[in-house]
């Protein structure tokens, strides 16, 4: 088990040293890039809305709940969902589903391609595959996922709003002046360090599960879970140092 | 010319080549032939690279396959190409942009002068008209010849075939032994085929060798293996009771 986990953390660190050599060909890694921008961005926005917008809702519902009877002020809510959805429920609640999404998808593609030897064929043109496969979804994953962290934040805080304002536990003026309460602009800085981490975790991982499958499509469903379940625990880990460093 | 130098390779526990030393030569179709599980893809994936042998040397010509650095096996690789077992042409692409690809990947030709070259290959493998067909789109034996298409586009002098013919009809397999025997030798490429078609063997066997069990057990050409006397090879070929009755009824009218 503890002989596994050092020979799989050599491993990825191997496939990682190969893939940031130089590419062969700009044009055809660009291209490769595009292609993989529009897969993670749009092919994610709906999810990536539909769940920011509960997120924000459920924030502020209950932070409204817990403040009933208390004396801190109404317009609270909206510092706290603002706060919340910066800090820490965009980008890592984001960067979890779309380790279900984007993450187990790579991994089922890169891993398709190891089976059906597409992986190898390309290896006998001369192609050095780990940078072919990987760069490309690497860059791809670090410039989209923010951009979608940043939309969750946006939406979050919309859906503060309408979960709150509308029944009347505060009203539209209070919420506007919460979210221009307490503001750190490092929390911006903090949030685009997790989401760009977030990204280089779940694309690497999942990348790696898929490029070392072996045979059979049982062991193809294996890689797709382990890249969702690993890049989830990594990406926690990742959180909690990053905050451990950033607020220390 | 590709020489293997006493190749061995194990698996874990299970050592799958046991000792295998052999020359291909150019411009010949040098067969590999042998029963499923003989390791006829393995010694194929040590030859191209894609598995290091336990212990054992390839050389390309002069070269030292596994001595050299990356660089140089990359640059090796360019002179190869290989036809899979599965065809492995990438789904997402069309026929064309498929036999493209390696052109697109390594050369800085013009759009013209490319689609030109994969035109000539397609021309050459009788797929005129195919280019914008996706993969799945196609039958078998033309996977196989697009395959092929893609394979020669970057006019390798090495050519590796794992099982060109399997899991087609005995017609269209004698179609692409064909092909593979011309374009190996219009363009005297040094090719080297796995097969358990015997087909295969008698037609196109300049040079054959048979694997056994991780070892070589046999070599020659077509026109020897009738004659041998060598018991695993007539076994190999005389596998099923219909070639034995053939066989013992040409002894019979002598
Ligand atoms: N990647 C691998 N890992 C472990 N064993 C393998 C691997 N590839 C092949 N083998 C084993 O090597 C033996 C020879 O396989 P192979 O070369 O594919 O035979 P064939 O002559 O049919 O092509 C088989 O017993 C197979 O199980
Ligand atoms: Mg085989």
């Amino acid at each position: 088990m503890n002989f596994n986990l050092f020979y799989n953390f050599g491993r990825y660190m191997i496939m990682m040293r190969s893939a940031f050599s130089k590419p062969e060909k700009l044009s055809m890694y660009w291209k490769e890039t595009l292609r993989q921008m529009d897969d993670i961005g749009v092919g994610s926005l709906i999810v990536v809305a539909l769940i920011s917008i509960f997120i924000g809702a459920v924030t502020a519902l209950q932070f409204a709940y817990q403040l009933d009877g208390t004396l801190v002020p109404r317009y609270y809510i909206g510092y706290i969902v603002r706060d919340l959805a910066i800090i820490e429920s965009a980008p890592t609640i984001t960067c979890l589903v779309l380790a279900g999404k984007v993450g187990s998808n790579m991994a089922a593609e890169i891993g398709g391609m190891r089976q059906k030897e597409h992986i190898d064929a390309m290896e006998i043109m001369g192609v050095n595959t780990t940078a072919y496969l990987i760069l490309p979804r690497l860059i791809a994953a670090i410039v989209v996922i923010p951009l979608l962290v940043t939309l969750s934040a946006y939406i979050a805080i919309i859906g503060g709003y309408i979960a709150t304002v509308p029944v009347g536990d505060l009203t539209s003026e209070e919420y506007v002046r919460g979210l221009r309460s307490f503001f750190v602009p490092f929390n911006i800085v903090m949030m685009y360090v997790k989401a760009a981490t977030f990204a280089f975790i779940l694309t690497s991982v999942s990348c790696f599960q898929g490029y070392y499958v072996s045979n059979g499509s049982i062991e193809l469903g294996k890689a797709s879970t382990n890249a969702v379940v690993y890049s989830n625990i990594l990406i926690l880990l990742a959180d909690y140092l990053i905050v451990l460093l950033l607020t220390g | 010319m590709i020489r293997a130098e006493n190749i061995f390779k194990s698996f874990d526990e299970a050592e799958v080549l046991k000792g295998i030393s052999m020359t291909f030569e150019q411009g010949k179709n040098n067969l590999i032939i042998g029963r499923s599980g003989a390791g006829k893809t393995v010694l194929l994936k040590i030859l191209v690279g894609l598995f290091e042998p336990t212990a054992g040397n390839v050389w390309y010509d002069k070269r030292d396959f596994f001595a050299l650095d990356k660089k140089a096996k990359r640059a090796i690789r360019m002179e190869v190409g290989m036809l899979f077992q599965g065809s492995a042409l990438f789904d997402s692409l069309t026929v064309e942009e498929n036999v493209m690809f390696p052109l697109d990947m390594f050369t800085n030709w013009t759009k013209k002068e490319k689609l030109d070259r994969v035109n000539y290959c397609l021309e050459r493998v009788e797929l005129v008209g195919a280019n914008d067909k996706y993969p799945s789109e196609t039958s078998g034996g033309m996977q196989k010849r697009v395959g092929i298409a893609r394979a020669i586009v970057l006019q390798p002098k090495y050519l590796f075939c794992d099982e060109p013919n399997s899991g087609l009809d005995p017609k269209t397999a004698l179609l692409i032994d064909e092909l593979i025997q011309s374009i190996t030798v219009e363009n005297n490429i040094t090719t080297i085929i796995n097969t358990h078609d015997m087909n295969s063997v008698m037609g196109i066997g300049d040079n054959i060798a048979l694997l056994h069990l991780g070892k070589l057990v046999w070599t020659g050409n077509k026109d020897e293996v009738l004659e041998s006397d060598n018991e695993l090879l007539q076994k190999f070929i005389f596998a099923s009771p219909f070639l034995q009755r053939l066989r013992d009824a040409a002894i019979q009218h002598g």
